[in-house]
């Protein structure tokens, strides 16, 4: 009886360290490895190189770009989501369900359809381009959606769109409807009661959502990737990495993991202030 | 009528939560909405708060329609069940909210959140959060920021149900005392009768989305109108041969009968004074004795019927499978019309027994 | 679902249901509902002859095998993966536990691209370990390999953190009750633990599943994109036609895609819905 027992301790434990010793394997292969390699293929030329690939005018034109992308995104999706995460967890009404599927679509499609679908929207063939026409016949402007930043803004806007009311949804739901039912009984009107009671229930994660949309909008690809031709002016950070790769040469190739290493940075920050806003809701809670 | 409702009817898709609801009441009474749950009455307080809307039917306050007035306008506070104290505001910030909405001056609005935190015994407490309260603190912080306002009508939904179950008496007790003091007209509502007999004026009970009857407590205790009512208030159980008791014959038309435990007297079979109730009582034998803190329950089987009887600890103890002798006061008797009290024919004119 | 009769208007207290409802429904329409149309509009002029002429193409029929079967394998080892991060996450303390959990959510992090030619890198001849391995005789840039270690990349996000919350909610005494009873501990992980996880396993699959068939930039490195050794994803063939401006292709290839992202974004919602039901019924 006592053997037997310590045996089950024993083959506890034993299993306790092989599933640990495999997951840290796994990470460290699978993610941790990937993070080192950009790190030593990007100084694979020396520290004065690494420099110079990130100083070129094609690299600070993809960073304004990609910052400006991500600036508007963050913005607007912040925006849609607050004002999403109060429909949706306020009110009841018909076809609620439906709506949040549609908002989630941009999780589960492929960036390269979202590039797709502005293109057959405002391109030559879509059928908004005649009113893009008119207005700049009329108005005399020379706005420009497909091949241009707009269409690098509304791609990123829409890989990012459900970030953020994803991470607000839940938490709103959790902490029920209660709150503005009472302060709207009071008199309270819709402004007032977001921001002295619903607020500081989201803060975190909206700020968490903000920082997960933050690094997706960075690093957004496929859908950039169709509607962005042009070095230097439309391209992002992941477009000008992409070139810099398929050029092939050994020394394009270093500086293309010398600007991958920017973004690698900014992922790492982004986690750990993933992982410091996680610790913060907690304590606050 | 302060407060009145008038054939009020709501649907919640084929749930019927309102029949025909109508009723009235006084300016200054706390009155409480008693039922089971399901049985229609926080939809009742949520109509009359205008969280809800009837189908059809009228709620008047202070002689005003209100069916139109929105919910913040009706000059109402409202306690919710759960509080929805605001987590994140001081209990002086959770007060002072609805004053601050009317856009109260500054200088006002400290002295009267102050003067509140005083009535509800919550001085050197106004600089906490709601989580760093206790149930009852909580509670108080929700009645002192729904009284803020100065509302003329206090609506309670299940106040004491996040309360423990020690403190739930105290609490009872301290808020009849500070509405009554306040003299606020205040509806709440229960499922628990010991809390409504306890603290309201008058009592309206509920069932499947009808008034079954309202009045005083003791109205309601010593004479229901319905078969209902006569089941929920106080614990009796059913007997449909009641006939077979000394005293009672079974009537025509009569479904059956609800007998109290305090409707019913037990004498041990060595009483002095046995001879003079042989008449009324019946034998029976004790089946059980459950001890219940201040007195002891008795199950007795009578003929067949299972009577349950409480018997002061002070009197002579009672044995399991002991002979006695059984005296049944009255019952209530009900047809699907209503109930009516019946006295145990052989005692008609007599004192009640008196040991 | 509430219904009113009579017609009698619905209360809500809380304001802002006119506005917010105005503001997300017009956002969601110009932002995503429209643009996605104007793809379905498009390819509605093809006739259903041409349709199935574009997307039976040799290069496209093996693309979407590609892509399909590669993410379904992925997905799967992800599942395994993902149940078993999740569960040392929950049960089990160690030292550094902290920061392989933060570390789970790198794949949402890293951009793509980035995450695309390091992996390329890494398992090519010149790099390790893909020079390892490929004395060992097994190439994995520029073959179906590559393209599930991408897809594994991205997707352990998806199942980890689907599992990891319910394990977490999931009572122990639970399972120390099975234990209690005599069962043995493969027993009661496969009787016990395994039923109620699986529900947020298959949804970790599906949201990983859906990823990997639509994934784009961490795949077209490591893939090669060959159409003779059919590494090319569909995501590729699309671009591949829309830079040689070849739109009935493109839109007809992405509508299949569409619909294969609705199918899989459905079976989720019914996975979630059960659950719901199945969790407050008990």
């Amino acid at each position: 009886m006592d053997y037997s027992d310590k045996n089950k301790t024993f083959s506890r434990k034993i299993t306790k360290y092989i599933l640990i010793t495999v997951s840290v394997l796994f990470i460290a292969i699978m993610l941790v490895l990937p993070l080192v390699s950009v790190i030593i293929n990007s100084l694979k030329e020396g520290i004065a190189f690494y420099f110079k690939s990130l100083s070129t005018n094609y690299v600070t034109s993809a960073l304004g770009v990609t910052v400006m992308a991500t600036l508007i995104s963050v913005g607007v999706n912040t925006f849609f989501g607050i004002v999403a995460s109060w429909l949706l967890t306020r009110f009841e009404f018909r076809g609620k369900n439906t709506l949040s599927t549609l908002i989630d679509i941009p999780f589960s499609i492929s960036p390269v359809i979202a590039g797709l679908a502005f293109i057959m929207t405002f391109g030559r063939l879509g059928w908004a381009s005649p009113v893009i026409d008119w207005i700049n016949s009329t108005f005399g402007t020379d706005i420009q959606i497909v091949f241009a930043l707009p269409g690098v803004v509304l791609a990123t806007i829409f890989v990012t769109f459900p970030f953020i009311s994803r991470e607000v949804v839940p938490v709103l739901n959790s902490v029920g409807h209660d709150e503005e039912e009472a302060a709207a009984l009071m008199g309270a009107k819709g402004f007032k009661i977001f921001r002295k009671v619903t607020f500081p229930h989201i803060k975190w994660a909206l700020l968490y959502g903000i920082i997960l949309c933050t690094a997706r909008a960075l690093g957004e690809f496929g859908a950039v990737n169709a509607l962005s031709k042009t070095r230097g002016q439309t391209f992002t950070l992941p477009l000008e990495i992409d070139a810099l790769y398929m050029s092939g040469s050994a020394d394009s190739i270093t500086a293309s993991f010398a600007v991958s290493s920017l973004l690698v940075v900014i992922a790492v920050a982004v986690l750990v202030a993933r992982n410091i806003v996680e610790y913060r809701a907690k304590k606050d809670n | 009528m302060y407060v009145e409702l008038k054939n009020i009817n709501k649907y919640y898709g084929k749930f019927k939560a309102s029949d025909d609801v109508s009723f009235g009441i006084e300016k200054g009474k706390l009155v409480a909405l008693l039922g089971p749950s399901g049985s229609g009455k926080t939809t009742i307080l949520r109509m009359i708060a205008g969280l809800e809307n009837p189908d059809s039917g009228e709620i008047y306050i202070d002689g005003k329609l209100v069916n139109n007035i929105p919910a913040s306008k009706r000059g109402i506070g409202f306690v919710f069940q759960s509080y929805a104290l605001f987590r994140y505001m001081t209990v002086f910030d959770n007060i002072a909210f609805g004053l601050e909405v009317k856009k109260t001056p500054k200088k006002q609005i400290k002295e009267r959140v102050n003067e509140l935190i005083e009535l509800v015994g919550l001085s050197g407490m106004e600089k906490r959060y709601p989580n760093q309260l206790s149930g009852g603190q909580r509670q108080r912080v929700a009645f002192a920021r729904a009284l803020a306002p100065e509302p003329n009508l206090l609506l309670l939904d299940e106040p004491f149900a996040a309360i423990d179950a020690k403190v739930r008496a105290e609490l009872r007790a301290w808020l009849s005392d500070m509405i009554h003091k306040v003299g606020i007209t205040s509806i709440f509502v229960t499922h628990d009768q010991d809390e409504a007999v306890d603290v309201a004026d008058n009592i309206i009970v509920t069932n499947e989305g009808r008034i079954e009857q309202q009045g005083t407590p003791q109205e309601i205790y010593k004479n229901p109108k319905t078969p209902f009512v006569a089941e929920f208030i106080g614990t009796s159980a059913k007997y449909e041969n009641y006939g077979i008791l000394k005293g009672f014959s079974n009537q025509e038309k009569i479904n059956g009968a609800l007998i109290r435990p305090e409707f019913v007297e037990v004498f041990k079979s060595d009483n002095a004074n046995i001879e003079s109730y042989l008449k009324y009582a019946d034998d029976g034998i004790v089946e059980s004795v459950t001890f219940r803190g201040n007195s002891v329950e008795l199950l007795i089987d009578v003929k067949g019927l299972k009577l349950t009887a409480l018997r002061s600890l002070e009197r002579r103890k009672i044995e399991v499978g002991e002979k006695v002798k059984v005296l049944v006061y009255r019952l209530y008797a009900f047809d699907e019309k209503g109930v009516k009290i019946i006295e145990n024919s052989e005692l008609a004119g007599k004192e009640t027994v008196k040991l | 679902m509430k219904k009113t009769l009579k017609g009698s208007r619905k209360v809500r207290v809380i304001p802002g249901f006119g506005l917010t409802m105005g503001i997300t429904v017009t956002m969601l329409s110009t932002l995503i509902i429209i643009p996605l149309a104007s793809v379905l509009l498009y390819s509605l002029r093809l006739s259903p002859k041409e349709f199935f002429e574009l997307i039976s193409e040799p290069n496209v029929v093996s693309a979407f095998a590609t892509s399909i079967s590669c993410a379904l394998i992925a997905a799967f080892i992800n599942s395994v993966f993902g149940l078993m991060l999740a569960w040392v996450l929950v049960r089990y303390d160690f030292f550094g536990k902290r920061i392989l959990d933060g570390l789970i959510e790198l794949p949402f992090a890293l951009p793509t691209a980035v995450a695309g030619i390091t992996l390329s890198k890494m398992y090519s001849n010149t790099g390790f370990p893909g020079g390892f391995l490929s004395g060992m005789g097994l190439d994995v840039s520029y073959t179906h390999i590559g393209i599930v270690v991408a897809l594994v990349f991205v997707g352990i996000p998806f199942t980890v953190r689907s599992v990891q919350p319910v394990l977490e909610t999931l009572d122990s005494q639970y399972e120390e009750a099975a234990y209690i009873l005599g069962a043995s501990r493969i027993k009661t992980f496969f009787k016990v633990i395994f039923p109620e996880l699986f529900p947020s396993l298959l949804t970790g699959f599906s949201l990983a599943l859906a990823r990997g068939i639509g994934e784009y930039g961490s795949v077209i490195y490591i893939s090669g994109n060959s159409a003779k050794n059919g590494t090319q994803v569909v995501s590729y063939v699309i671009m591949q036609k829309l830079e040689r401006l070849d739109y009935s292709s493109a839109t007809a290839i992405a509508l299949v895609m569409l619909i294969i992202s609705f199918v899989i974004m459905f079976a989720i919602n019914i996975i979630q819905i059960r659950r719901s039901r199945r969790v407050n019924a008990v």
